[in-house]
């Protein structure tokens, strides 16, 4: 067996980590500017954290990695994060809960065994959480605060897709669903089996039409909501609420100008959320998502909190972000090279050049001249250093680090 | 049939039924007898075909991972496997229709069963033990569990509710309700019966048709299909759950079960000290001690440390093996070893095939150094293996977990051993060689630190120690115990387990 990776896992090349570390500036910067902050959680939570809630559905729970921790002979196990979310939500309760309002921020990774092979069984995600605020205006900030970051990192034809885990819940209460069952049962509705649909439909015959309908339906305007409601207005008191909130939010976004599409499959997954939900797709494949989910913490023992988030999905973005936008190795790289006996001289130049910003490195024997702007071979006797232009060929002579700076740096 | 064809036989007790149908197929595996001593089978009818007995529970593990074609095993311990390791390549053949048998949850209740989320509402942790630690887990995650704890067991799970846990999968009969010590079935998670399973690439690519036609018309008539793994409720159980309210002052003890018993009871009688019905002949696991305050469970000496370390015991007797590899696991568990009671003498050793030309432990590395496989260490201690592995230096190894029988394993399953020895006889009869001990082991009391601290409890422990310590070191049987309370918890501490860094196991023994 030779050396290798472990399976479902990836290694980030540097050629992938500038493009990670150019979303992830993408990404900071815009939540910066946004007023949101940063933190990070342990890669190490209690698994109780996340079956506690009682959200997370077992086939999701049943693909953690989890174990017992060197003291777990009381039979607890810990887990590696298999979700962004929840871990800030214990942050919060536990040391932030003083705060009306948190925003919040973070790059991390999520581990949950995949057994495909297509997909890491680590992700990174760029997570936001916006803790405190319940309007529409605060889904509608997170949705525009995503939809920026993707414009700077030149992504285009993003489409928004729009569900509501208020309304599928209470569609699917009304055919008599236990929470337990109603997950387990959309995900099958949503996976083409017909059989489920069939049969609620035998059961409750107008009710399976209003299913069928309402989840083949796309629309593109909260006029098709109202649509909606007033087709199914009678019958749907306990889908109100849920079309109100829907309604609400999707106005508000045509009023921001943000094309979306309403799609209630989209709602796959809805495991903790409550309210609107979206989803972030470029060209079929979904890039990021979020909503609201306004039960987490209290379920968690905090106190009632509305809150609402999203994340995007580093992995897929870092597949989609084009070259051409990413800043390259810089073009003026420079090489030192020295003579054993004026090694000291070289290391000294070294840090003089990077103090003025310059990106130089000391040759190790190895580096090919070919990729650097500059080449300096540094001498115990004068000329101290010998500057080479690999572009123009020329060739310069200096005595002091200073005169150095000063022919890398031409006054214009 | 050219290729050489490997299937994996049940020991214990789906062997007679499975004989019977080996027998009417006429494959003529003559080795494959109750109580066989020797584990590995030809068949006379198929000239390519090799067997070999196995614990029941190490066939789908043996199977999915490809060193066996095809497998006889209950189908409790092929969903065991497949619950956790969706992605095993395994195939369901044929339901063989005997060994019938139905995994239960099963919690206290007096007139009706609980249910889990009265059971949930209850208790802060709920602790579920079993020899199926992955179908509790899955259970528990199916039904919502908020929190929850999953002590796999070595076996006695219908021993610990509702003190030591509050639900325990166990197998019963089919349409069993009701099971020992007031249990009820909160759920029936399984129906199984034996079953034929292949492994999913030879199935696709091996020509096993003709030991397939050869097993067709003799299978006995299923008197029922096993079910699919649903987790399918006994109804809709509604019954509420009361936590047993614990006395503080009672001091739990565990006593084993197996032939751990009789030295147990020769040493407790010899400290005056009477056990009523242990060993039980009716298999009752709560016996009477003559202890003032003292309650006895009798479990599986494997379980103990970690009973002991989570608080569902104060005290135990097991061996100083099955301390050392729980604290390998948890090194700073409150575990404390109390008394060495000086019987049940095994040695700890490491054996190979004696087709390895290695004596020692040292030539070991050096053997297996150039090798490109990882070495597999088999063995039921499987931490002490692991560390075993590491300190030696083994490079690229795996421990591969038995549940006994560990001997069948060499050579072609495993390269080593990590196995209990008292004379070595098995070990010499199966042709393999121990090349070093890693320690000797002996019955030990072992008790919780925090309960040896305890106020409640300490001038107790103290007592009962002192007692067996005459016992164990003086001959005649004594009359009136004279206890001793001037002794105080720090001087059991003393003589407690020795720390971790005391054993290495580079040197081939355990530095004392």
């Amino acid at each position: 067996m030779g050396v290798q990776r472990a399976k479902g896992t990836q290694d980030l090349s540097p050629e992938d980590m500038r493009r990670f570390r150019l979303i992830e500036g993408v990404f900071r910067d815009s939540c910066l500017k946004w007023g949101y902050e940063e933190v990070r959680t342990p890669t190490l939570e209690y698994l109780h954290l996340f079956t506690s809630t009682g959200t997370l559905t077992p086939s999701r729970l049943g693909r953690v990695y989890s174990f017992l921790d060197w003291d777990g002979w009381s039979g607890e196990r810990v887990v590696l994060r298999p979700d962004g979310t929840i871990p800030i939500a214990r942050l919060y309760i536990e040391d932030m809960s003083e705060r009306e309002l948190a925003k919040l921020f973070y790059v991390t990774n999520v581990f949950s065994f995949e057994a495909t092979g297509k997909e890491s069984r680590e992700k990174w995600q760029c997570g936001v959480e916006l803790i405190g605020a319940g309007s529409t205006a605060a889904d509608v900030e997170l949705l525009l605060l995503a939809l920026g970051v993707l414009k700077q990192l030149g992504l285009q034809d993003v489409e928004v897709r729009l569900s509501h885990a208020d309304l599928i819940r209470a569609l699917l209460a009304k055919f008599g669903l236990n929470p337990e069952e109603q997950h387990n049962v959309f995900d099958r509705i949503l996976d083409g089996d017909a059989e489920v649909l069939a049969g609620m439909k035998s059961e409750n015959p107008e009710l399976g039409k209003t299913l069928a309908t309402l989840i083949d339906l796309k629309g593109g305007s909260s006029g098709f909501l109202k649509n909606l409601k007033a087709l199914f207005g009678g019958d749907s008191k306990e889908m109100e609420p849920a079309l109100n909130n829907f309604i609400k939010t999707v106005d508000l976004l045509e009023a921001v100008g943000v094309n979306y599409q309403i799609d209630l499959a989209s709602g796959r997954g809805f495991e903790y959320y409550t309210g609107v939900m979206f989803k972030l797709v470029i060209g079929g494949e979904q890039i990021g998502g979020g909503g609201r989910y306004d039960h987490l913490i209290p379920l968690m023992g905090g106190k009632p909190t509305p809150a609402s988030g999203f994340a995007l999905y580093l992995d897929h973005l870092m597949r989609l972000t084009r070259v051409a936008t990413l800043v390259g190795p810089s073009a003026q790289k420079v090489l030192i090279k020295a003579e054993d006996s004026a090694m000291k001289e070289a290391f000294k130049l070294a840090a003089i050049l990077h103090k003025a910003g310059r990106e130089a490195e000391v040759d190790l024997g190895s580096q090919q001249p070919s990729e650097y702007k500059w080449l300096i071979t540094v001498g115990v006797k004068a000329p101290r250093f010998v500057l080479t232009n690999r572009t123009s060929r020329k060739k310069f002579e200096a005595q002091t680090a200073d005169e150095v700076i000063k022919i890398l740096n031409p006054k214009p | 049939m050219t290729k050489q064809l490997k299937i994996a036989l049940p020991k214990g007790k789906l062997l007679p039924d499975t004989q019977a149908l080996l027998q009417k197929a006429a494959w003529g595996m003559d080795g494959y007898v109750d109580g066989a001593k020797i584990y590995r089978l030809k068949s006379s009818r198929f000239p390519n075909l090799i067997g070999k007995i196995f614990h029941e529970r190490d066939i789908p593990i043996q199977v999915a991972i490809g060193n066996y074609d095809l497998g006889i095993c209950g189908l409790d311990w092929v969903e065991e496997l497949l619950s956790k390791y969706t992605a095993s390549p395994l195939v369901k053949l044929r339901n063989l229709g005997y060994g019938e048998g139905a995994l239960y949850m099963v919690a206290a209740g007096l007139k009706s069963a609980p249910a889990v989320e009265a059971i949930q509402a209850g208790r802060e942790v709920v602790r579920l033990v079993s020899e199926y630690p992955n179908l509790a887990e899955s259970f528990a995650l199916k039904n919502r569990l908020k929190r929850f704890s999953v002590f796999p067991l070595w076996g006695a799970a219908e021993a610990y509710p509702p003190e030591s846990a509050e639900l325990a999968l166990v197998a019963g009969k089919p349409g069993e309700q009701n099971f020992n010590h007031n249990l009820l079935a909160v759920s029936e998670v399984l129906n199984f019966n034996a079953c034929l399973i292949a492994n999913k690439n030879s199935w696709e690519r091996e020509d096993l048709s003709e030991l397939l036609a050869s097993l067709d018309g003799h299978f006995p008539a299923a008197t029922k299909h096993p079910s699919l793994p649903a987790s399918r409720k006994t109804g809709r159980i509604t019954g509420s759950y009361s936590s047993p309210k614990a006395d503080e002052n009672i001091i739990k003890l565990a006593l084993a079960d197996g032939h751990q018993q009789s030295p147990t009871v020769q040493l407790l009688s010899k400290a005056g000290i009477r056990v009523d019905d242990y060993p039980s002949k009716t298999g009752n696991r709560r016996p009477v001690i003559g202890l003032e305050g003292v309650t006895v469970k009798v479990i599986r000496p494997q379980d103990m440390p970690m009973q002991v370390a989570n608080g569902n015991f104060d005290m135990a007797i097991t061996g100083i093996d099955w301390l050392t590899d729980h604290l390998i696991q948890f090194p700073s568990s409150p575990v404390a070893e109390l008394l060495d009671l000086k019987y049940s003498l095994v040695r700890i050793v490491v054996v190979v095939s004696n087709e390895v030309p290695v004596e020692n432990i040292a030539g070991l590395k050096q053997y297996y150094s150039g090798r490109a496989a990882p070495v597999r260490v088999a063995a039921e201690y499987t931490n002490i293996a692991d560390k075993f592995a590491r300190d030696n230096h083994l490079g690229v190894y795996k421990v591969i977990p038995t549940w006994g029988a560990t001997e069948a394993f060499l050579p072609e399953d495993a390269d080593l051993l990590i196995e209990n020895t008292e004379t070595g006889g098995t070990i010499a009869r199966h042709n393999l060689k121990i090349i070093g001990t890693l320690f000797e082991s002996t019955a030990r009391l072992i008790g919780n630190k925090d309960s040896i601290a305890s106020l409640a409890k300490t001038k107790r422990i103290k007592a009962i120690v002192e007692t067996l310590r005459a016992a164990v070191s003086s001959p005649p049987p004594k009359g009136d115990i004279e206890l001793n309370p001037s002794l105080s918890p720090s001087d059991l501490h003393t003589e407690s387990r020795k720390s971790e860094t005391n054993w290495d196991f580079s040197k081939g023994r355990c530095l004392k």
